[in-house]
C-alpha cells in the first residue's frame, strides 16, 4: 500500500437528534494537535439529516474541513447507512487517521468500517500521539486496566481508533476559525438495510446492583439521614454512579439492606469508591477495599477509613458534597 | 433454529492483582473462565433453545486449554462445540481474529449468531461486527433482550447511553449481547459428569476457507508496540483543606482517572 | 495411587462453589435465624440435578458418583451446614437403601421423584429410648393381609417436615432383637402418619427436623425396604454412606471456618499489625490446616471406596470421626480469632460453631464411631 496517498485526520461527528455529541467536540480537539504534528488538515465528517448548520460550530473546534452528508437515510443511526457513508469517503478520500468516539454508537460502526475498509482499529484509546516516523500510536488499557498497550496500524491505512468520552480535552471554541465546508453525497445500497428502529426509548437508566457499579458513592454515620443521601444520591447522578451505604445506616433503616457494603453486606470492587463519613471500621473495610481507587471524606482526622484510602479528606462532607456536586455539573454541561 | 455461540476463555481479570513493589501483573494462578459477555450471549440461546428447540453450536478460538469453557457450555446444554486451533491463527488482532471465526462460520448453518459485547482482556468489543461484516449479515450489538417471532424476525432491545432502542431485524443476523441481558445459568450435575464424553471437534486452518495472508499475526494490521504498566498505587494522602479546595481536589483526581 | 483432581471434578467443583457461594451463602444467616427451611435453594439445586448425584441417568440421576456428591455436601457446607445436611440426609439416608436395597419398582417409582427433587427424602430410625442403642427400637410394624400396621415414633428426623418419602425402621418380630427389625418406605400421605413438634436446635437450624408419628399408619406390603427382618442390616449400611455425608458436611463447616478466620486475621488490626502476623496465629491456623486436609482425605477416600464397591464401613467411620472432632475445634477457635465480633452473629463463625458440634453427634455419636473403628481393630 502507498501510505503516501492517505493523509489529513478525519473525525466521525457523533450527533444524536441534531445535536453534536461532546465526544465529538474533544476528539476535534485531539485531531487538532495530531494534524499539526502532521502538518495535514482536520476534516470532520458531518453525518445526518438536516444538520448542515452545525458544520460552522466545528470548524470553530479546530476542523478545517466539514464534510456534510446530509442524507434522510441518516436521520438516526443504525449500523449500515453509516459505515457505507464513511466508507464511501474513506475510498474517495483517503483520511490517514479517522477517529470516532467509543459511545454505543462508535464501538458499533467503528469495527464495521474496520473490517469493510480491511484496516486496524485500536478501541478505547486513552492517549493519541504521532511518532517520529509519523504513525499514529495509540495508546489503550488492556487486562482490565491493569496493563496499558501502546498499538501501531504500520501497512494499513487509515489508522483508525475509538476514544472514550472525557478522555480528550476540547480546545476552546473560536468562533473566527476559517474552514471550509463541503457538501458529500452518499449512494446508498438500500437492499442492505436490516434493522429497523422500532423506537428510542431515554430512560432513568435502573439502579445497578452496587457490585457492578463502577462508580460508587457509599454513606455512613456522618452523612447523618435520608437527607444526608439525597445530596449522595445528586453527586452519584452527575457520576453515573450508584449509591451505597454501611451497615450503621443500614441498621438505622435510611437505606434498603441491598445497599450495604461490608461484611454482612456486599464486597464491591468499583474503579472508584467514595466514603463519605465513613470511619472504616474493619466490618466496612472488608468489603470495599479492593476498590481500585479510594477517596474518604471525613470529620475525624484519626479515622480508620484513611489508612485504606488513596486520597484522604479531612472535612465536613455536608459541606464538601455539594460543592463538589454543583462543579461537576457545571462541567457536564 | 440453528444457533452459534462465540465464546472467548479468558484470565478473570478481577483476579489480577498488581505487585505492590514492581506495579507489574502478576498472571501466576489467576483461573481462566469463559468471558462474562460470551456467558450471556450462550444463556440467550439455551433459553431460546428451551423455549423453540433450538440447536445451539459453540465455537471458539484459542489454545488448547481453551477446550475447558467447550465443556463448560455443553454442561452447561450446548449441543456441539467447535474449537479453532492451529498455530497459523495465533498472534492475530481482532480483525485476524474475526476473519478466522468468520472462516468458520461460513461452513456453518445458522439462523443467529452471538458474540458477547466484549471480552475482559481486552474489552475492544470489535470481533463481533466485524465477523458480521465478513459474512455480510446484520449486526445489533450491546444487546439486553432478544425475543422471537418463532419464524424469522427478531425484536431487541439495545442498551444505550441514555436508555434503550428496541430494533427488529430478520435472521440470520448477529447479535453481541451484554453479560447483564440474563443470569446465565449453572452447569448441571449430569451436564459436567457427561461433559468430557462428548465430542469437541478440534478445527484448524483446513477446515475453514480463508486466506492464510489474512490469519494471525500476518493478517493482523495493528501491533503492539510497547506495553507497560501503570506503576505500583501510590500510598494514600490525606489533606486537611477548605471544602472548595477539596472539590478541586476530587475533581481533578476523577479526571486522572478518567472518571469524568 | 492418584490424588489429583479429574478435570471433570475440578469443572463439578467450580459449578457447586458458585452455586454455594451465589445462591446459597446469601441465605445462610437468614435461614439460621428464622429457623426457616430454605425451600427456594432446594427447588435450584433439584434443577441442576444436586438432589440426585451419584445414581444412574436411568433411575432420573445424574451419572455421578460419591466423590462427587461428598464434594458438594461439601461445598454447601462450607457456607451453610443447613443446606448440607438437606443434601446429605436425603441422599444417603433415604435415596441411597432405595437404590442399594430396593427391588426394581421400588426403584422405579421412588428414585426419578427424589432424584429430580420433586420429593425430598428423610430416614426414621432414632426413637425416645432407642438412640445409640438401635435395638431398642420400639415401634412396631404388625403385617395385616396386603399392609403393614405401623405403631410407634420416631424423633430427630432431618427434612422431616418437608420430606414425601421416609426410609423408617420397625419391629416386626421383637423376640428377634436387631434381627426383628424391617425397613419400610413411607410416603407422607399415608394413613395414619403425621409430622410431630419441631425442635428447637443449637445449630443446623433451617433443616426441619420433627418428630415422625405412626398412629396405626398404613404402609402398603411392597412397601417393605429388603426383606423381612433386614431392618438393622440395612440401617447400618445406610448410615456407613450417612456418615460419609456427615463427614463432608463436617469438613465443610471445618473449611469455611478456615475461610472467614483466614480473611479476618488478615484484615483486623491489633498492636499496629495484622493479627495474622503475629506467629501465635500462624502456628495454630498451621495445625488446624493440616487437620482439615487430613479429613478432606480422610472424606474422599471414604466416598471412593463406596464408588469402587468396597467395604468402607471402618473408612466411613474414621472420616466421621475425624471430621466432626475437626469441625468442632476450629469453628472453637476461629470464633476465639475472631474476639467479641466472633461471639456476635455479625460474623458467621458464630452460627459455624454451633453447627459443628452436631457433627459428633448425628448418625452416630464421635463414641460409636470409636466403637465401629475399634471393633475392626481388635477383632
Amino acid at each position: 500500500m502507498d501510505k503516501s496517498q492517505y493523509k489529513d485526520v478525519y473525525v466521525f461527528i457523533e450527533q444524536r437528534e441534531g445535536v453534536i455529541q461532546k465526544v465529538a467536540i474533544e476528539l476535534l480537539g485531539k485531531a487538532r494537535e495530531l494534524a499539526d504534528s502532521l502538518n495535514e488538515k482536520v476534516v470532520a465528517m458531518l453525518l445526518g439529516y438536516e444538520i448542515s448548520d452545525k458544520a460552522q460550530e466545528l470548524i470553530a473546534y479546530g476542523a478545517d474541513v466539514v464534510l456534510c452528508a446530509d442524507e434522510r437515510e441518516l436521520v438516526q443511526y443504525t449500523t449500515e447507512p453509516y459505515a457505507q457513508a464513511i466508507t464511501q469517503i474513506v475510498h474517495e478520500r483517503k483520511p490517514s487517521v479517522v477517529l470516532i468516539g467509543a459511545t454505543t454508537i462508535g464501538r458499533d460502526l467503528g469495527p464495521r468500517l474496520s473490517a469493510r475498509l480491511e484496516t486496524g482499529l485500536t478501541a478505547d484509546c486513552t492517549g493519541l500521539a504521532i511518532s517520529d516516523d509519523r504513525e499514529l500510536l495509540m495508546t489503550r488499557p488492556a487486562f482490565g486496566g491493569n496493563l496499558m498497550a501502546t498499538i501501531i496500524c504500520k501497512e494499513h491505512r487509515p489508522q483508525m481508533s475509538t476514544v472514550r468520552p472525557g478522555v480528550m480535552r476540547a480546545k476552546p471554541k473560536d468562533e473566527n476559525r476559517q474552514g471550509t465546508v463541503e457538501n458529500v453525497h452518499i449512494a446508498f445500497d438500500k437492499s442492505k438495510f436490516k434493522v429497523k428502529v422500532l423506537e428510542t426509548i431515554k430512560e432513568q437508566k435502573n439502579r445497578i446492583d452496587i457490585t457492578e457499579a463502577k462508580v460508587l458513592v457509599s454513606g455512613g454515620r456522618g452523612v447523618g439521614n435520608a437527607e444526608g443521601f439525597e445530596m449522595l444520591g445528586k453527586l452519584a447522578e452527575t457520576l453515573n454512579a450508584e449509591v451505597s451505604s454501611s451497615r450503621a445506616m443500614v441498621d438505622a433503616g435510611v437505606m434498603p439492606h441491598d445497599r450495604q457494603v461490608g461484611q454482612t453486606g456486599k464486597t464491591v470492587r468499583p474503579d472508584l469508591y467514595f466514603a463519605m463519613g465513613i470511619s472504616g471500621a474493619i466490618q466496612h473495610l472488608a468489603g470495599m477495599e479492593e476498590s481500585e481507587f479510594i477517596i474518604a471524606i471525613n470529620k475525624d482526622k484519626y479515622a480508620p477509613i484513611f489508612n485504606t484510602a488513596d486520597l484522604g479528606i479531612v472535612g465536613d462532607v455536608k459541606k464538601i458534597v455539594p460543592l463538589l456536586t454543583e462543579k461537576l455539573a457545571a462541567m457536564r454541561k | 433454529m440453528k444457533i452459534i455461540v462465540c465464546i472467548k476463555q479468558v484470565p478473570d481479570t478481577t483476579e489480577i492483582k498488581l505487585d505492590p513493589v514492581t506495579g507489574t501483573m502478576i498472571r501466576d494462578g489467576v483461573p481462566s473462565i469463559m468471558n462474562p459477555d460470551d456467558k450471556g450471549g450462550l444463556e440467550m440461546a439455551l433459553a431460546l433453545k428451551d423455549k423453540y428447540g433450538a440447536h445451539v453450536t459453540v465455537i471458539t478460538m484459542g489454545p488448547p486449554q481453551a477446550d475447558d469453557i467447550l465443556r463448560e457450555a455443553f454442561a452447561m446444554g450446548a449441543d456441539r462445540a467447535i474449537h479453532l486451533s492451529d498455530r497459523k491463527f495465533a498472534g492475530a488482532d481482532t480483525l485476524a481474529t474475526s476473519n478466522a471465526i468468520a472462516g468458520a462460520l461460513r461452513v456453518l448453518d445458522y439462523d443467529l449468531i452471538i458474540t458477547g459485547r466484549q471480552a475482559i482482556d481486552g474489552d475492544t468489543a470489535q470481533v463481533g461486527p466485524q465477523i458480521a461484516e465478513h459474512l455480510d449479515l446484520p449486526q445489533v450489538t450491546y444487546v439486553e433482550d432478544l425475543q422471537f417471532d418463532g419464524e424469522k424476525t427478531f425484536t431487541i432491545r439495545k442498551s444505550t447511553e441514555e436508555g434503550y432502542q428496541m430494533l427488529q431485524v430478520e435472521g440470520p443476523c448477529i447479535v453481541t449481547v451484554l453479560a447483564t441481558a440474563n443470569k446465565a445459568r449453572y452447569m448441571s450435575v449430569r451436564g459436567i459428569v457427561e461433559a468430557y464424553d462428548r465430542e469437541v471437534e478440534v478445527w484448524n486452518y483446513n477446515n475453514i476457507s480463508v486466506d492464510e495472508a489474512k490469519l494471525g499475526l500476518n493478517g493482523s494490521p495493528t501491533r503492539v508496540w510497547k506495553s507497560f504498566t501503570k506503576g505500583a498505587k501510590a500510598a494514600g494522602k490525606v489533606f486537611e483543606m477548605e471544602p472548595e479546595e477539596a472539590a478541586n481536589l476530587i475533581i481533578e483526581k476523577l479526571k486522572e482517572k478518567f472518571i469524568i | 495411587m492418584d490424588f489429583s483432581l479429574s478435570k471433570k471434578e475440578i469443572l463439578f467443583l467450580q459449578m457447586i462453589r458458585a452455586f454455594a457461594e451465589k445462591e446459597v451463602k446469601p441465605l445462610a444467616a437468614e435461614v439460621d435465624e428464622e429457623e426457616r427451611f430454605p425451600v427456594e435453594t432446594v427447588e435450584k439445586m433439584a434443577k441442576l440435578g444436586i438432589m440426585g448425584i451419584p445414581f444412574p441417568v436411568e433411575y432420573g440421576g445424574a451419572g455421578g458418583n460419591n466423590v462427587l456428591y461428598s464434594m458438594a455436601v461439601e461445598e454447601l457446607s462450607r457456607v451453610c451446614a443447613t443446606t448440607g445436611v438437606i443434601v446429605s440426609a436425603h441422599t444417603s439416608l433415604c435415596a441411597s437403601p432405595i437404590y442399594e436395597f430396593g427391588n426394581e419398582e421400588q426403584r422405579k417409582k421412588y428414585l426419578p421423584k427424589l432424584c429430580s427433587g420433586e420429593w425430598i427424602g428423610a430416614f426414621g430410625l432414632t426413637e425416645p429410648n432407642a438412640g445409640t442403642d438401635a435395638s431398642a427400637q420400639q415401634t412396631m410394624a404388625v403385617l395385616e393381609d396386603d399392609h403393614y400396621v405401623l405403631n410407634g415414633s420416631k424423633i430427630f428426623i432431618t427434612n422431616a417436615a418437608y420430606a414425601h418419602v421416609y426410609i423408617v425402621m420397625a419391629m416386626t418380630d421383637k423376640s428377634q432383637g436387631t434381627r426383628g427389625i424391617s425397613a419400610f418406605i413411607v410416603e407422607r400421605d399415608f394413613p395414619g402418619f403425621s409430622i410431630g413438634k419441631k425442635e428447637k436446635k443449637m445449630g443446623i437450624r433451617g433443616s426441619a427436623t420433627c418428630e415422625l408419628i405412626f398412629e396405626n399408619c398404613i404402609v402398603p406390603k411392597e412397601n417393605l425396604l429388603g426383606k423381612v427382618g433386614e431392618g438393622f442390616k440395612i440401617a447400618m449400611k445406610t448410615l456407613d454412606g450417612g456418615r460419609m455425608g456427615i463427614a463432608s458436611q463436617a469438613l465443610g463447616i471445618a473449611q469455611g471456618a478456615m475461610d472467614e478466620t483466614v480473611k479476618y486475621v488478615k484484615e483486623r488490626k491489633q498492636f499496629g499489625k495484622a493479627i495474622g502476623q503475629f506467629q501465635n496465629t500462624q502456628f495454630q491456623l498451621a495445625d488446624l490446616q493440616a487437620k482439615i486436609q487430613a479429613s478432606r482425605l480422610l472424606v474422599r477416600m471414604a466416598a471412593w471406596k463406596k464408588d469402587m464397591k468396597q467395604p468402607y464401613s471402618v473408612d466411613s467411620a474414621q472420616a466421621k470421626l475425624f471430621a466432626a472432632e475437626t469441625a468442632m475445634e476450629v469453628t472453637t477457635k476461629a470464633v476465639q480469632f475472631h474476639g467479641g465480633y466472633g461471639y456476635t452473629r455479625e460474623y458467621p463463625v458464630e452460627r459455624m460453631m454451633r453447627d459443628a458440634k452436631i457433627t459428633e453427634i448425628y448418625e452416630g455419636t464421635s463414641e460409636v464411631q470409636r466403637m465401629v473403628i475399634a471393633a475392626a481393630l481388635l477383632k
